[in-house]
């Protein structure tokens, strides 16, 4: 405790305030699909539903980010100035996701290594040439390219969703179908999720972020409904009226 | 992958929100049902409105295991109490039972609860019995993590005299109210109504509960909103 007092007093932060949940993402047959909601939590207060977690980077990837939402922003400002330099060469090249990849872990781990991390997991998707590119970076640099990703619980719940379903040259709507499965899984057991979420599609030919939207849920099992009295722990079963007693 | 602070093992806790209101007849009583573990949903349909007798209910909330046990001794020496009254325990009784086990153990326990029943002594009564042990009798009291949002909203909404109809109604806005801003709240609706005429219990599903602020209507998919809105819905 105290360590981490003093880390704090010579370096930076330690503890982000207003953060995003998972992202995830997966390649499909014309490019990328990346999906996040729209929420900003303040510990476990829902503050804000209408933060929008995945933008545009250049002309060829799209970044969609968890974790501290006003180091997210930096970090656009930061993609902004390498965009505007990019362009002022103006030599018909521009950067792909590959380099934008590898702009933001060099980003992600310097800050790590001066103890003052931008507290974010970021995924990268992009198409370029032809060429599918999906990419994650944490907090503390580490990273790795992959068919899917995801942020936060979504690696604990969205991506063994993936591991069974994902296929290579998935279809629009199929991938469209799964990413939605992962999301409404996310909403039924991740507490610092809402029901407000946007998909964002990257092709060859253009990036587009769908306006936000719900999804609905299911409550409708029978053992929601009816719960089997006394069955949370309770050494009493009220319907038999008390005869079932086990005591010490 | 995430460094944050995830702690899977995180004892049982229900974020809650329960509320307990008094109408002319009776009491209404509602929760949501999510119970949580850190961040992870453990139950997103758990019920926090559990039974000590045939015409007194508890609401639950705080750490799961200490208002389980809490209840379950309650309910047990209540029974005693019955059998040796001749007749159904009283509301108030109820509540004392339920405020000596958290104020002698509150060291220990970590567990608020408002307790309310309908007896024929008094009518409907609510008693709330916050941590530490405190048992204060209420026209209506609210508990939990999601009752944070909620002072506001019963200052203002809070009527005398309303009608059961109209009572059930304010409890079911204010927990879906504090559903929508409380991330340890979640899940159903589910409410206990408790009058001279017996026990109604109803359940009101997370679909089916209002939107309010920032809340979108619910769809199957984004491709139903893409094949039936003009052609191009999507954009930067």
């Amino acid at each position: 405790m105290e360590r981490k007092l003093r880390f704090k007093l010579v370096t930076g932060r330690w503890n982000p305030y207003v953060t995003g949940t998972s992202v995830v993402a997966i390649k499909y047959k014309d490019g990328i699909l990346m999906a996040a909601d729209m929420g900003g939590s303040y510990g476990y207060t829902l503050g804000y539903k209408s933060v929008e977690r995945l933008k545009p980077v250049g002309k060829h990837s799209l970044l969609g980010a968890s974790g501290e939402i006003s180091d997210f922003q930096e970090i656009l400002l930061y993609l902004d100035e390498l965009i505007l330099y990019d362009n002022v060469w103006d030599d018909l090249n521009s950067l792909g996701p590959k380099e934008v990849h590898s702009y933001l872990t060099r980003v992600m781990y310097n800050r790590r290594n001066k103890f003052n991390p931008l507290w974010n997991s970021l995924i990268l998707g992009g198409v370029k040439i032809g060429q599918k590119y999906l990419g994650m970076v944490s907090m503390i640099g580490v990273n790795f390219e992959d068919n899917h990703v995801a942020t936060g619980f979504g690696n604990h719940l969205a991506r063994p969703i993936l591991r069974d379903e994902w296929h290579d040259n998935l279809s629009f709507e199929d991938g469209v179908k799964l990413l939605e499965k992962c999301m409404r899984v996310l909403l039924y057991r991740d507490t610092t999720a809402v029901n407000k979420l946007q998909i964002a599609k990257i092709t060859e030919e253009s990036v587009t972020i769908s306006q936000p939207y719900s999804l609905k849920t299911f409550w409708g099992y029978s053992a929601f409904q009816n719960l089997t009295v006394g069955d949370e722990g309770s050494w009493l079963d009220m319907v038999t009226g008390w005869a079932v007693t086990t005591m010490e | 992958m995430d460094l944050g602070k995830v702690n899977l093992d995180a004892p049982h806790s229900m974020g809650t929100t329960i509320i307990g209101v008094t109408y002319n007849g009776g009491v209404v009583l509602g929760a949501d049902s999510r119970t949580s573990t850190g961040v992870y949903v453990a139950n997103r349909a758990s019920d926090k409105i559990t039974q000590l007798t045939d015409n007194v209910f508890v609401c639950r909330s705080g750490s799961a295991a200490d208002s389980q046990i809490v209840s379950d001794y309650v309910r047990y020496f209540l029974h005693q109490h019955t059998i040796q009254l001749g007749q159904p325990a009283t509301v108030k009784v109820a509540a004392n039972l339920v405020r000596l086990l958290a104020y002698n153990n509150k060291n220990m326990l970590q567990t608020g609860m408002i307790v309310g029943g309908w007896d024929k002594y008094e009518g409907g009564k609510i008693y709330g019995v916050p941590l530490g042990g405190t048992i204060i009798e209420q026209p209506f009291s609210i508990g939990g993590s999601g009752s944070s949002y909620l002072y506001g909203f019963f200052d203002q909404a809070w009527k005398e005299g309303m009608t059961k109809d109209e009572a059930e109604q304010l409890v079911v806005k204010a927990v879906s109210l504090a559903i929508a801003r409380d991330g340890a709240s979640g899940g159903v609706v589910r409410t206990v109504i408790i009058n001279s005429e017996g026990v109604t219990r109803n359940f009101y599903p997370g679909d089916k509960l209002p939107l309010w602020h920032e809340e979108l209507e619910p769809h199957n998919s984004l491709l139903d909103i893409l094949n039936s809105t003009s052609p191009e819905p999507m954009n930067i």
